[in-house]
């Protein structure tokens, strides 16, 4: 079961929290695998937010089969050779990567309950983050600068979409982060915060295992072609 | 610092939430760190080679394709291992069989589109005779 | 200002629209209005509301559906009426119009109807026949099912304010591009569908999560009651399905509103793509609703013969070998779309060998009746005409398995028939047998047995009627969704299949006539005890209707059917087990979070619809905004003393131990 801390001292608070929790009360002896009783909260959330992940996964796989399919068809116009700027795209990927350790990072410290380190952490998860969407963007825009936006054929069609969709979903993450820094911040390390953010690191890290197969299948294969 | 509080998620006896590690001691900070930064070495090595790969003459050429699948594959599976510390324990088993669902529908669904969809075209008239028939 | 929205957009020049939706609204306005003077809204709102119990929001769920097939089931009237009408004339539904009509009503069917039945009998069975308080997420099922309730809500008000889609339930391109489809209504598609699909991921991450995390003690995978597996085997399926379904909703949005090419006829898009995709959801989605289905009937079947389910295990093995399979078939709608022999034999031979597993669990049905006590009550009136009926439609299903006999009857009157049996075969009767089976469970008094089968009769009979000549009229060439017609052939049998939808009429009115006389009659017809139909699994071990607790103390589970063997226990000594010692138990607190998001889901909805985009971006802003006040809640739960425990325990164990005298006496 979660721990029960009676009074816990931050390193960089002066103030002790009385973080007592309420009174144990459910009876089960929660062995696992369900069948001891129902398993503890950080299992079952971490769990539900897996399954979840999953369906996102299925979700991406739908734009990549979209993408696998009509790659091929540029209406006559521009084609992933003549468009895609590689050098980019390593940049974008080494700051996705770096973001993931660093929310690794973040992990670690909010397992041992340092709040300095936690933020810090954070902090660089999110820039990178940061850093990785206004290169994307920048991408994005130049493209449909030079007339290779999504609605000049399927192909870009669907370029945009599978890219964007994953850019849409690191958008969302930093949002996310931000909730999770201010929260520590303002409620410390309390048990449901964790539990949230454990979840969110299982985001963060999924996210780059999908950009992993959107440089080499889009990027990497499509200049090739 | 008490123990209890490192040992906030551990469940005690036989299951693991995904993303946990299994390690309850003060140490369980350095040694955490070695395994991310493990894992973060071998991502960067990775991300290396395919880059490298796509660009370089010294592979034959129509092998390249199946060259960069292999590399993101064993990539995906060092986040997996290394950031996520999805293992082949028993303490994970729920959540190596969840995972092991989802990529096979995935791999149902990108299969089955893509031998359909080529098959389909393959039959089919092409779309500008299509709409000069139209016509 | 309002983007697209003018007064254009309310149907002042069509009659049937405008009248029928100023009755729907005058009813709305009147009992919104008696619950308003009655002072019922704080009750409402309190206990309903913004209640995270899931056997409120399964309640919620069904009540939906119920009220949805009425809207559904008069789509249903206007078409068999239209099509006896219009031999060689016009009818009375416009072209336009009947489009609308047909693609309402397999949409509200499929999403408003099915879909939330099903959800809603496992919401509200699954965690008390699991032995725990309730699902993982609370909150998050509520949210689930209000995000539903939105998307229907968008549905109903495509009636009054502009369109619904006139390209059917599943919006082909290009005809529903924007280009052959300008108007709003495949958008009130689209996004009903969109917000409503996340509240159904929801609903199926949370069940998944219950059934495999959050058992009583004692209760492993193989003590499990059936319909839990199903349950599972049903959910899993939401969880990999629904995504596909809102990636390829998504690509058709992105078509209409930023001119991407996915599936247009220029730039290279590919319109057989969304037929690939849509499918592959598709087919998944009806065996989430079946799997769900049989569940039902495995546990009615088991206990109205007095026998355990025959064959546990390979009932198991069944439902999990349909959950993967059924991401094999999905070419089987679109054998004629052109993929060649390889393509189609593959297909055609993987939709038989489906066939092979739901045949076992007939077979385990069968054998689980025969040699037992069966009881003819309502709900296993249900059963018995399931079996029938579902058999027959699976073997119209086998047929047009094969892929050259299904060139022929390929979207033919023929192959409506073949789902209408098996969806109303299954999925319907296994509603309606749920709802009389659990009734008693969520409300204390059991519904009226002979209005009950009656109402039954009239829907077996009446479905027979209804479709058995269409069977006919699909062999004899006649296509589906014709607004009109000239054979002379076919007109006979359009005819009878009118009379057919006017018996199911009948026993719809029974059906709400069982329901009023019902609650006239409650404390007749009240469960005192909780067990109506001597039942076998632990949702009979509480109270009828259950406390929000479920359970005073979780169940200690030591073999198949717990709650069998505890009556059994108990008969043999003679006395029930011990009073346990009371403990304050935690249940989560109420919450307006699921109704205040769904609030702004629809907002949003609503303005994109009408390209009305300063009220989209406020809707993202409110929903964002209410994401985070949840997030920011420090009491999330409420604890039950032990004297209150103990005063429902103690009052469900008397009126027990009452009934246990009066067996002995």
């Amino acid at each position: 079961m979660s721990a029960s801390d009676v009074t816990l001292r931050l390193p960089s608070s002066p103030v002790a929290l009385d973080l007592r929790p309420a009174p144990i009360i459910e009876p089960s002896e929660a062995t696992g695998h369900g069948e001891g009783g129902p398993a503890p909260k950080r299992i079952v959330v971490s769990y539900g937010f897996w399954i979840f992940l999953l369906s996102d996964i299925v979700m991406f796989s739908a734009f990549f089969a979209g993408y696998a399919v009509l790659a091929g068809n540029v209406a006559g116009g521009p084609t992933a050779a003549e468009l895609f700027d590689v050098r980019n795209v390593e940049i974008e990927t080494a700051c996705l990567l770096l973001s993931s350790f660093c929310c690794g990072v973040a992990t670690l410290a909010v397992e041992q309950r340092y709040e300095r380190l936690t933020q810090v952490a954070l902090l660089l998860t999110g820039l990178l983050g940061l850093a990785f969407l206004s290169l994307e963007l920048r991408e994005f825009a130049g493209l449909i600068a030079q007339g290779a936006g999504p609605s000049r054929s399927a192909f870009l069609s669907s370029f945009f979409a599978l890219v964007g969709l994953h850019g849409a979903h690191v958008t969302a993450g930093l949002l996310w982060l931000g909730t999770m820094m201010a929260q520590f911040y303002a409620k410390g390390f309390r048990p449901d915060i964790c539990r949230r953010y454990f979840c969110f690191s299982l985001f963060w890290h999924v996210l780059d295992v999908i950009w992993v197969a959107i440089f080499t299948i889009v990027y990497l294969l499509g200049v090739r072609t | 610092m008490n123990d209890s509080v490192a040992r906030a998620g551990f469940s005690g006896t036989g299951d693991l939430a995904p993303g946990q590690r299994d390690e309850s001691s003060r140490r369980a900070f350095a040694t955490g760190l070695g395994a991310y930064l493990v894992g973060l070495a071998l991502a960067v090595g990775l991300t290396i080679a395919s880059f490298w790969a796509a660009d370089t003459g010294l592979i034959y050429g129509p092998a390249v394709k199946a060259a960069l699948v292999t590399l993101a594959i064993a990539q995906m599976g060092v986040h997996l291992v290394f950031f996520l510390h999805i293992t082949t324990a028993p303490d994970n088993t729920n959540n190596v069989l969840a995972l092991a669902f989802g990529i096979l529908i995935v791999f149902l669904l990108m299969a089955g589109s893509l031998w359909i969809m080529a098959n389909l075209n393959h039959m089919s008239v092409p779309m500008n005779e299509l709409m000069r028939m139209q016509r | 200002m309002l983007g697209k929205l003018t007064w254009q957009a309310i149907p002042f020049d069509q009659p049937i629209p405008l009248y029928s939706a100023g009755f729907v609204g005058l009813m709305l306005l009147a009992v919104l209005l008696w619950v308003a003077l009655k002072g019922y809204v704080p009750y409402l709102w309190r206990e309903w509301i913004t209640s995270v119990d899931h056997k409120r929001i399964g309640v919620m769920y069904c009540v939906l559906a119920l009220v949805m097939l009425l809207r559904g089931f008069i789509d249903a009237l206007m078409m068999r009426s239209q099509q006896a009408l219009a031999f060689h004339a016009a009818g009375y539904l416009p072209p336009e119009h009947y489009n609308q009509v047909f693609s309402a009503h397999g949409t509200i069917m499929i999403f408003f109807v099915a879909m939330p039945f099903m959800i809603g009998l496992m919401n509200f069975v699954v965690p008390l026949q699991l032995g725990v308080r309730d699902v993982a997420f609370p909150t998050f099922n509520s949210v689930g099912f209000w995000l539903t309730a939105a998307g229907a809500l968008l549905v109903n008000i495509s009636l009054v304010v502009g369109e619904f889609s006139r390209a059917g339930w599943l919006p082909y391109p290009p005809l529903s591009e924007l280009q052959y489809s300008p108007g709003v209504g495949v958008d009130y598609y689209l996004w009903a569908l969109q917000i409503s699909g996340l509240g159904t991921l929801i609903g199926g991450i949370n069940l998944v999560t219950t059934i495999l995390k959050t058992r009583a003690p004692g209760m492993c995978y193989r003590r499990m009651p059936v319909f839990c597996w199903t349950s599972l085997a049903s959910n899993m399926l939401i969880v990999a399905a629904f995504p596909i379904l809102t990636a390829t909703l998504a690509m058709l949005i992105l078509d209409r509103y930023l001119g991407f090419h996915f599936f247009t006829n220029e730039a290279g898009g590919n319109a057989m793509m969304f037929v690939n995709l849509i499918w592959a959801w598709g087919h998944p989605e009806v065996y989430i609703l079946a799997l769900a289905a049989f569940g039902v009937f495995s546990e009615v079947v088991s206990t109205f013969s007095g026998k355990p389910l025959f064959g546990y295990r390979s009932m198991v093995a069944a439902t999990m070998s349909i959950c993967v399979l059924s991401f094999m078939v999905w070419l089987h709608h679109f054998f004629t779309m052109g993929a060649g022999g390889d393509v189609n034999g593959f297909f055609g031979a993987m939709t038989m060998i489906i066939a092979v597993p739901t045949g076992v669990k007939v077979f385990n049905w069968l054998f689980t009746m025969y040699r037992g006590r069966v009881r003819f009550s309502v709900p296993m009136h249900w059963a018995i005409g399931f079996i029938v009926t579902f058999v027959i439609g699976g073997m119209t299903g086998v047929l047009l398995a094969v892929p050259p006999a299904d060139f022929v009857l390929h979207n033919s009157l023929f192959l409506i028939a073949h789902f209408h049996n098996v969806l109303i075969g299954a999925v319907l009767f296994g509603a309606f047998a749920g709802y009389n089976y659990w009734f008693p469970k969520a409300f204390g008094f059991t519904l009226d047995e002979r209005l009950g089968k009656a109402a039954f009769w009239c829907w077996f009979v009446g479905f027979y009627v209804a479709f058995l000549p269409l069977y006919a009229a699909g062999l004899l060439g006649m296509t589906r969704r014709l607004q009109h017609y000239d054979q002379p052939q076919w007109h006979p049998w359009i005819l009878v299949a009118g009379v057919g939808a006017l018996i199911i009429l009948c026993g719809i009115a029974l059906q709400g006539a069982q329901l009023f006389v019902s609650i006239r009659a409650r404390r007749r017809l009240s469960v005192p005890m909780g067990d109506p139909w001597d039942g076998r699994t632990l949702e009979w071990a509480t109270p009828s209707p259950p406390p929000a607790f479920n359970f005073a103390v979780l169940p200690n589970v030591k073999g198949e059917e717990p709650y069998w063997g505890m009556k059994r226990k108990a008969l043999e000594a003679m006395h029930l087990s011990p009073e346990p010692s009371y403990q304050p138990i935690e249940v989560p607190r109420n919450s307006p979070t699921g109704f205040v998001t769904a609030f702004f889901a629809f907002v949003l909805g609503f303005a994109l619809i009408w390209h009305i985009w300063w009220m989209a971006g406020l809707a993202l802003i409110g929903a964002y905004a209410t994401f985070v006040v949840f997030a920011w809640r420090d009491k999330v739960e409420e604890v039950i003393p032990p004297g209150d425990v103990a005063r429902i325990d103690r009052a469900n164990r008397a009126a027990r131990a009452l009934a246990l005298q009066e067996i002995h006496a």
